[in-house]
């Protein structure tokens, strides 16, 4: 029987030939990802219900990358505690304060691998299904059965398809994409359904971009955000194992068609990541915090983009410019093409790499009234601090000119 | 009165209640006692002092959305809250919800059958709620048999107390 992408990973998951939506099924995990948040909590409870150990510590990722550098003593002491954790259990993945992301971690030291089942303790683990991985977002207490047993129940989501045509205009990104599909079809327009993007159009996405589109499908609810392994997939992996892409006639819940060659910048208003329009219908709206990074648009692609905008340029006065790389590796290379300091010179203060502001932990938080147009993927209330905030969400470009203006602006619009 | 059965208090939230108004991220980190006493603070700054055990949460679409963190549900069955009732509800929140014992209901339509402090009685097998104030009756979905099981047993480390871990989950 054919089977979509979620359907066929999750059907070798069970060790079963096949399986179709709506089912219940016991899957074997290939890797399970905790951060800083929960990591301590969950091997605390480990060990209150009776487990010295996980089921196999070369499958178990731990990454330190909310509070970054530690910002309150409480935050310092629950990473010693999870570095203790992490030795006393042997876990075989491990990246300390300062590396960098979990979602741009994981993909980038090559964890992840197409057909790879991954549950994690962070809602955006949807982001390895730009990899042709099955990644998707658990509760602190699934994380304890999943770490104890290797194993946990899924339900075989309903498949949606999204099949692209053509090539986005220059100043628009996959960014605006997934945005524009938050605003079509809602922020809950595929609750607990998998997205599968394909067509030719993604032929025009680079693993950055899908890396974005499937950090965001999160954001409509998802349970995964697929795209198939390809020519493209696999010079970023360097291997050539393009198997893993849904069957001709597998059955989809519904296949939506969206032309890229169309669509215009794209941002959200506040409070609710569905809640799109296009950059020029929200121009002049005064900002003043603008915000690059998180796991959604934190990578060198992203930079770059931002870099290329601000260059000769300054952030308007009263503006904020904050930016956080995914990653030191991100970091390094921006710095080493020249990124950073075109950033810098434009008036950025860059953050370690981690995702202070964005889960509104620190590292750039918002008062009563004020206004932050960032790169990251949520916009809701209290989400950067006070409640009485706004975070609006676009591309990098778009958020590079909008530190420019002083409002939110439209990219194409930026001279250089 | 049987564990499928519910009866309780109405307190009515509209579409769209994320994690963060759950669980905001400034005290993601504080004990249990602490964190439930910031639910839903940012629209409804009374609710985590005055629900009382019993009570019933009914919302609109999308209850739960955002983040994996498990304190949003973990919160709301700290402060006593019996069922959330929803017209949908986020995957997440869904999973989390059951692993920690805090029942839950999807009845679409169901934030227009109830009013703040409206008398509410839920059959969770027959997956209804009902208004016994105004009759009116919202007829939802059971749970499927998977998910009821880990509720009964009290959560899935209940279930991984019982299983010790030898037997799939």
């Amino acid at each position: 029987m054919p089977m979509t992408l979620a359907e066929k990973i999750l059907a070798r998951a069970a060790g079963r030939d096949s399986v179709k939506a709506g089912e219940f099924v016991v899957a074997d995990v290939d890797l399970a990802l905790v951060h800083d948040i929960f990591a301590a909590r969950v091997f605390d409870t480990l060990r209150k219900v009776g487990f010295d150990k996980v089921w196999d510590p070369d499958k178990v990722a731990v990454v330190i990358d909310h509070m970054v550098p530690a910002p309150t003593a409480e935050a310092a002491d629950v990473h010693h505690r999870i570095r203790e954790h992490v030795k006393r259990l042997g876990i075989g993945t491990f990246y300390d304060s300062g590396e960098g992301i979990c979602h741009q971690l994981l993909p980038e030291q090559g964890h992840v691998r197409p057909g790879m089942l991954i549950v994690g303790t962070d809602s955006h683990t949807t982001t390895y299904g730009a990899l042709a991985a099955a990644g998707t977002g658990i509760g602190t207490s699934e994380m304890v059965y999943a770490m104890a047993t290797g194993r946990l129940w899924f339900r075989v989501p309903e498949t949606l398809r999204y099949e692209f045509s053509g090539a986005l205009q220059r100043g628009v990104s996959w960014k605006d994409v997934i945005l524009h599909l938050a605003g079509t079809f809602g922020s809950d327009g595929a609750q607990y359904r998998s997205m599968e993007f394909g067509g030719p159009g993604v032929a025009t996405a680079d693993v950055s971009s899908r890396l974005t589109v499937s950090n965001m499908a999160l954001e409509m609810g998802a349970k995964f955000g697929l795209f198939a392994a390809d020519e493209i997939t696999a010079e970023y992996l360097g291997e050539a194992d393009t198997s893993w892409a849904p069957d001709p006639g597998a059955a989809y819940e519904a296949v939506h068609q969206i032309d890229l060659s169309t669509l215009p910048p794209q941002v959200a208003l506040p409070h609710d990541v569905g809640n799109v329009t296009a950059v020029s219908d929200a121009a002049g709206i005064v900002i003043h915090q603008a915000f690059i990074g998180s796991c959604t648009n934190g990578r060198i692609e992203d930079l770059r983009a931002a870099a290329a905008v601000l260059a000769g340029h300054k952030v308007a006065p009263g503006v904020r410019l904050v930016v956080a790389p995914a990653s030191r590796s991100v970091l390094l290379k921006a710095i080493e093409e020249g990124v950073a300091e075109t950033l810098v010179q434009a008036g950025a203060s860059i953050l370690a790499p981690g995702c202070g502001p964005c889960f509104g932990g620190h590292g750039g938080l918002l008062g009563p009234g004020e206004r932050c147009i960032g790169t990251h993927n949520r916009n809701f209330i209290g989400r950067m601090g006070s409640a009485e905030a706004e975070i609006y969400l676009a591309s990098p470009e778009t958020v590079a000119a909008s530190a420019i203006a002083g409002t939110i602006t439209d990219p194409r619009e930026i001279q250089r | 009165m049987s564990e499928n059965m519910i009866r309780g208090r109405v307190w009515r939230f509209g579409d769209d209640i994320s994690t963060d108004l759950l669980s905001p991220g400034q005290f993601a980190l504080d004990p249990l006692e602490v964190r439930m006493r910031h639910v839903l603070e940012s629209i409804n700054p009374s609710f985590a002092q005055d629900v009382k055990p019993g009570d019933v949460v009914v919302a609109g679409a999308n209850f739960g959305c955002g983040s994996s963190r498990e304190t949003a549900a973990e919160n709301l069955k700290a402060l006593g809250v019996a069922c959330v009732a929803a017209g949908s509800l986020s995957r997440i929140f869904m999973r989390n919800a059951i692993a920690v014992g805090l029942p839950i209901l999807i009845c679409p339509g169901i934030g227009d059958a109830f009013a703040e402090g409206d008398p509410i009685e839920i059959d969770l097998a027959a997956g209804t709620a009902t208004n016994t104030a105004t009759g009116t009756t919202c007829t939802g979905e059971a749970l499927p048999e998977e998910m009821r099981r880990i509720l009964a047993a009290g959560g899935i480390l209940e279930v991984l107390r019982l299983d010790g871990g030898t037997r799939p989950g």
